[in-house]
């Protein structure tokens, strides 16, 4: 077997060595009532790569690909262009197959690239500091709220309705066990978010509030003043960005004064993949370091004197700390942290403002050729390159036959707020820099014909 | 103060040495194929890109006034400059691919390419999670045909396959468990976990809202049954096993554990990391295991990729099954498969504890640990199971008569085996004999865990090393033991052949840099 | 002035009603390289034995409990700095904090000096 060096000889051998006459015997401590007799019954015996192969794309074939058909799907994973070299760089075995950076001598590859992922992360975001990363965008957030109650020793989290119902459902399945309070309403269908309501929510009590930036619905709003009057009642204000390749255009959550700014980095570098595995983004304030989760990469010198770096303030982390640790976080995101920060290199600041400016104004386009068709209303005043459109029926049937007709066209609120009447009628579009001219016709006309 | 002293030795001064006098000087202070790579700060700019990107179509913005003006300080390179950045950064670092890799309780074993090519298939890797379900049903009957596989290995009857890694696993084993008890009316506010137990277990069971307590372990290294049964109690919701455990060892009375606990209305919660002894022999649910989590990425070969991403599905017992998180996937009668969200979950799984991350999990793990399951298929795991306990034996038996291995005398160990830093000599530590490893070629072997036995030293070398290799191994590991028993001073500087030396960590927590500042910048902060 | 010692390697010294409390030389030679002091907060009122202080090494937290009860009503800025300071003195610059006493008493349960240094050579 391919994966199985070890020949009936060699195992001779070294029974021999340890004194066994058989495998059997170093099992003893394994009462024999509970081991197998032989290989578990129903389950295939081993097969060759082409058998596999078969096996697998026979799988992969029963998929729609988002690449082989009109595709403006988002809400909170993006199609973006991965650069080639991207892939190549993470399927070094030196990257791939090596493991956690525990012994930094010989581990500075992947610390080092550690160390520029944190740097790009915290720059993106307008923030001091960023860790390397955590699971995803939903449970960056959730460990913001607790983050933010540790420091305030608040347990009253508000959430704004603009942030995503899969973020939501995690906080408050999270929140029924740790007992915070979650403050949150399902959004409406409203061209302007609900910065302004959350204002009045804001209290002595609040430990932090969690604004999404754009928000579901794709808009966007200034959040100085929100910051303003959590930090008058001394709570927290959390950001959180699930479409990174915005801040290539718009103002940095940071520059508004955010306190923690969390988000999902998957549009860059690491692809759709049907919803994981992404890359969890946490950035903060420099007085907040030592209240982070997750790991961090710093700089240091070795004995030589020569710089290097090493992962650090692990005494906040489960193996030290145990039940005192900020999270138990061990395993994180790091080939798809190295992804990202490959894509951010590839891409530059320069490279990053042309992708957001390309994105955006192709979403602009087509928001505009759809608002056209009869039917059909475009519901934001702005928006980087999702919006969303009111349509003049429920749209989640809309997009189950265009699916049919191999058009993707885009997440239904219906899908996404199943109980929710008022947003029957909305559906997300996406749209990037990977969407052709052509693709947007086929959508608009198959939409209009639905519609009529 | 609780002098949390065990743990490895952190004092810096000693280490501080000069740089040897009769090493050749180059000018680049490059060392051959070893070579120095700067920062993409201090190499890139700006304004270089690596892409080339469609002109923009010409319509105003739509951006509502909040354009970002401001620099943002993102250097560029070009692809040929960033090829090469990463290709020399990956250079310096240890790897499966470059060498055994011994590490206890993390399971590096080879990971096959073929599990690469499968989950890049663009079926796989180009669709998006809300998709309509008509047109990912490859992606979900992938799900579902995984989740089969590891119910029938672990003897268990349902799987939530949305943990994103072990430690995220075990979180949802616990709240599982509080869940079951809580609908049960009979909230328990205690979790026992052995004191050899991965840190992972205690933080887990204090961010569900229990108080940990400790149980003790007898002389042969396994959880004191008896101690156990006396502190079991209404107080009690479980236990946090890891079974084989963290010294590398069977629990045998473990079906006398989950029956004690049971009847003390307590549920059991097994730590999966080490399953890779037991795949394929052993099924966790024969024991009276309630919920277990596994790491794809330790027995299922995906890869570690230098810090996850991981994979940590759970496997649930009758009891719990109810209790499982969103999402997961099912199959109708007319072999459609569908996902159970938040929508339809009242009426198929109305119990469920909730969702635990957006989406539905780490489907590129599912792709990788599938393919690696059709390709040992049910005969080939058993035989991976008993390759990695025979290795582990045979590494431990070469070494007993020149390391102290605590539980040696008490019989075999499972896959991987514990030494100590017994008998070395001139104040070496555990911490010296590994980068004393490093020269040798090898990553070290898991050390100062875990805490029970003083300088532990844990090596697994899973099933994937031949004889020849594991043969070269003990060779470096028994000379460098010899070294410390006989208190070789040069060890306290090793490792001396490394692309760096050993790194000033005192410095790092103390003085804490965790970005790149401009120098500039840097001397303005110091003010 | 006087000094007491705890079996959990504190020192406290008394001035009046003010006490003084850091960790003994014993403790951070035992301790290694010791990067950050989490000291209580301005305020806080401690029971003898309630959680007062952290001290982290690389890679250690170790917890440091209230020898005395009383109220925090200063704590040692230095440490933020420069935490080598319980390193290279520990019991004399390197102080914690600084309590009122609530309960004089508490202290007749302590050690002197010559038993603490009985107490750490039965170690």
């Amino acid at each position: 077997m391919r994966y199985l060096p070890q020949t009936p000889e060699d195992r001779q051998a070294m029974l021999a060595a340890i004194g066994a006459r058989s495998v059997d015997e170093l099992f003893v401590d394994v009462p024999r009532e509970v081991q197998l007799d032989g290989p578990i019954r129903d389950l295939p015996m081993h097969a060759g790569e082409m058998a596999v192969e078969a096996h697998m794309k026979a799988l992969a074939k029963r998929n729609h690909a988002a690449g082989d058909m009109p595709f403006f799907l988002g809400a909170g994973a993006y199609r973006h262009h991965v650069p080639a070299s991207v892939d190549h760089i993470i399927q070094r075995g030196e990257f791939l197959t090596a493991y956690t950076p525990y012994q930094p001598e010989i581990a500075q590859g992947t610390l080092q690239t550690l160390f520029e992922f944190q740097t790009q992360v915290a720059r993106l975001f307008g923030v001091d500091v960023a860790n390397a990363s955590m699971y995803d965008g939903s449970t960056a957030c959730w460990e913001a709220i607790v983050m933010a109650r540790r420091i305030t020793k608040r347990g009253k989290a508000v959430l704004s309705s603009g942030l995503h119902p899969h973020y939501v459902s995690v906080c408050d399945t999270m929140a029924r066990f740790t007992k915070d309070q979650l403050v949150y309403e399902a959004p409406t269908l409203d061209a302007v978010g609900d910065n302004e309501a959350l204002l009045d929510q804001i209290d002595d009590e609040t430990s932090c509030v969690v604004v999404q930036y754009p928000d579901i619905l794709g808009r966007i709003s200034d959040m100085s003043a929100l910051a303003e009057k959590a930090h008058a009642h001394k709570a927290l204000l959390i950001a959180v960005v699930t479409e990174p390749v915005a801040l290539g255009a718009i103002k940095s959550p940071g520059e508004m004064d955010a306190d923690i700014v969390v988000g999902e980095g998957q549009s860059l570098g690491v692809g759709l993949q049907f919803g994981g595995p992404y890359v969890g983004l946490f950035g903060c304030k420099q007085k907040y370091v030592r209240q982070m989760p997750g790991r961090l990469c710093g700089e240091t010198v070795d004995a030589e004197g020569k710089r290097g770096f090493v992962l650090t303030l692990s005494t906040r982390e489960q193996h030290i700390r145990r039940e005192k640790a900020t999270s138990n976080i061990c395993t994180n995101s790091g080939l798809c942290a190295l992804a990202f920060t490959a894509h951010m290199t590839l891409l530059g600041e320069k490279g990053l403002r042309e992708l957001a400016l390309l994105n955006h104004k192709k979403a602009v386009q087509v928001a505009d050729r759809l608002n056209a068709i009869k039917g059909v209303s475009l519901l934001n005043d702005s928006f980087f390159n999702e919006f969303t459109l009111v349509l003049d029926q429920d749209a989640r049937p809309i997009v189950r036959r265009l699916a049919d007709q191999r058009i993707l066209a885009g997440v239904s609120l219906g899908r996404l707020y199943p109980d929710d009447e008022k947003l029957a009628h909305g559906l997300l579009v996406a749209v990037t820099e990977t969407s052709t001219d052509e693709e947007v016709e086929q959508l608009a006309t198959a939409l209009e014909s639905q519609l009529s | 103060m609780n002098m949390l002293a065990t743990g490895r030795p952190t004092k810096q001064e000693e280490n501080l040495i000069m740089p040897d006098q009769t090493a050749t000087e180059t000018h680049t202070g490059n060392r051959a194929l070893m070579v120095d790579e700067p920062l993409i700060f201090e190499r890139g700019s700006v304004d270089r890109c690596g892409v080339d990107l469609p002109e923009a179509p010409v319509v105003e913005n739509r951006l509502g006034a909040m354009d970002r003006s401001a620099s943002i300080g993102l250097p560029g390179l070009s692809e040929a400059e960033a090829v090469r950045h990463y290709t020399r950064l990956s250079r310096q670092n240890y790897a499966i691919d470059v060498g055994l890799f011994p590490l206890g309780s993390c399971t590096m074993k080879h990971n096959p390419r073929l599990n690469e090519k499968m989950a890049r298939l663009k079926g796989f890797a180009d669709i998006h999670p809300l998709q309509p379900m008509e047109s990912v049903q490859g992606a979900l009957q992938t799900i579902y045909e995984l989740a089969d596989w590891l119910k029938k290995l672990t003897g268990m009857p349902a799987v939530a396959m949305s943990p994103k890694a072990g430690a995220h696993g075990e979180l949802c084993g616990i709240l599982a468990i509080r869940s079951a008890l809580e609908a049960r009316g009979d909230a328990r506010e205690v979790i026992l976990v052995p004191e050899s137990a991965h840190g992972t277990n205690p933080a887990t069971a204090a961010f569900a809202g229990y108080k940990v307590e400790d149980i003790p372990a007898n002389d042969a290294g396994r959880v004191d049954l008896n101690a156990l049964k006396a502190r079991l109690g209404p107080d009690v919701a479980g236990v946090m096993i890891t079974n084989p455990n963290t010294c590398g060892l069977f629990e045998p009375d473990m079906k006398a554990i989950s029956d004690a606990v049971h009847d003390a209305g307590g549920l059991v919660y097994c730590d999966g990391a080490n399953f890779n002894a037991i795949v394929g022999r052993v099924r966790p649910g024969d024991l009276g295991v309630d919920a277990m989590h596994i790491n794809l990425h330790k027995t299922f070969s995906t890869p570690h990729g230098g810090g996850g991403p991981g994979s940590g599905p759970v496997v649930f017992s009758e009891a719990l099954a109810p209790y499982a998180p969103l999402p997961f996937v099912e199959i109708n009668d007319d072999g459609h498969y569908y996902l159970v969200e938040e929508e339809t979950a009242e009426d198929h799984h109305e119990s469920s504890f909730g969702r635990m991350v957006a989406f539905h999990g780490q489907m590129g793990m599912f792709t990788r640990a599938l393919t690696y399951m059709l390709s040992h298929g049910a005969d080939g795991l058993k035989q991976v199971s008993e390759d990695a306990v025979l290795n582990a034996n045979y590494i431990l038996r070469q070494l007993e008569d020149i390391l102290d291995a605590p539980f040696a005398h008490s019989g075999p160990c499972m896959h991987e085996a514990l030494f100590s830093d017994k008998g070395f000599s001139n104040e070496l530590s555990t911490l010296d004999l590994a980068k004393g490893m490093i020269d040798e070629g090898y990553h070290p072997m898991t050390m100062y865990f875990p805490l029970v036995v003083h300088g532990a030293m844990l090596v697994e070398p899973t099933e994937t090393e031949s004889k020849a290799a594991i043969d070269e191994f003990i060779g470096a590991f028994r000379s460098v033991a010899k070294r410390a028993k006989a208190g070789d001073e040069d060890l306290k500087t090793a490792p001396h052949h490394a692309p760096r030396r050993r790194l000033d960590e005192t410095l790092a927590a103390r003085k804490p840099i965790l970005v790149w500042k401009e120098p500039e910048e840097f001397a303005e902060a110091a003010e | 002035m006087s000094r007491y010692f705890t079996e959990e390697h504190e020192w406290v010294d008394v001035e009046g009603d003010t006490a003084t409390i850091g960790i003994t030389e014993y403790a951070q030679e035992q301790l290694g390289d010791i990067v950050f002091v989490e000291t209580p907060e301005v305020g806080a009122t401690l029971e003898q034995g309630d959680d007062a202080a952290v001290v982290e090494s690389v890679k250690a937290a170790s917890d440091v409990y209230a020898a005395v009860s009383g109220e925090v009503i200063e704590v040692n800025e230095a440490l933020e700095e420069e935490p080598a300071l319980v390193n290279s003195s520990a019991e004399e610059d390197g102080w914690f904090y600084r309590a009122t006493l609530s309960d004089k008493d508490e202290l007749s349960d302590l050690m002197d000096e010559k038993a603490y240094k009985a107490f750490i050579e039965n170690l």
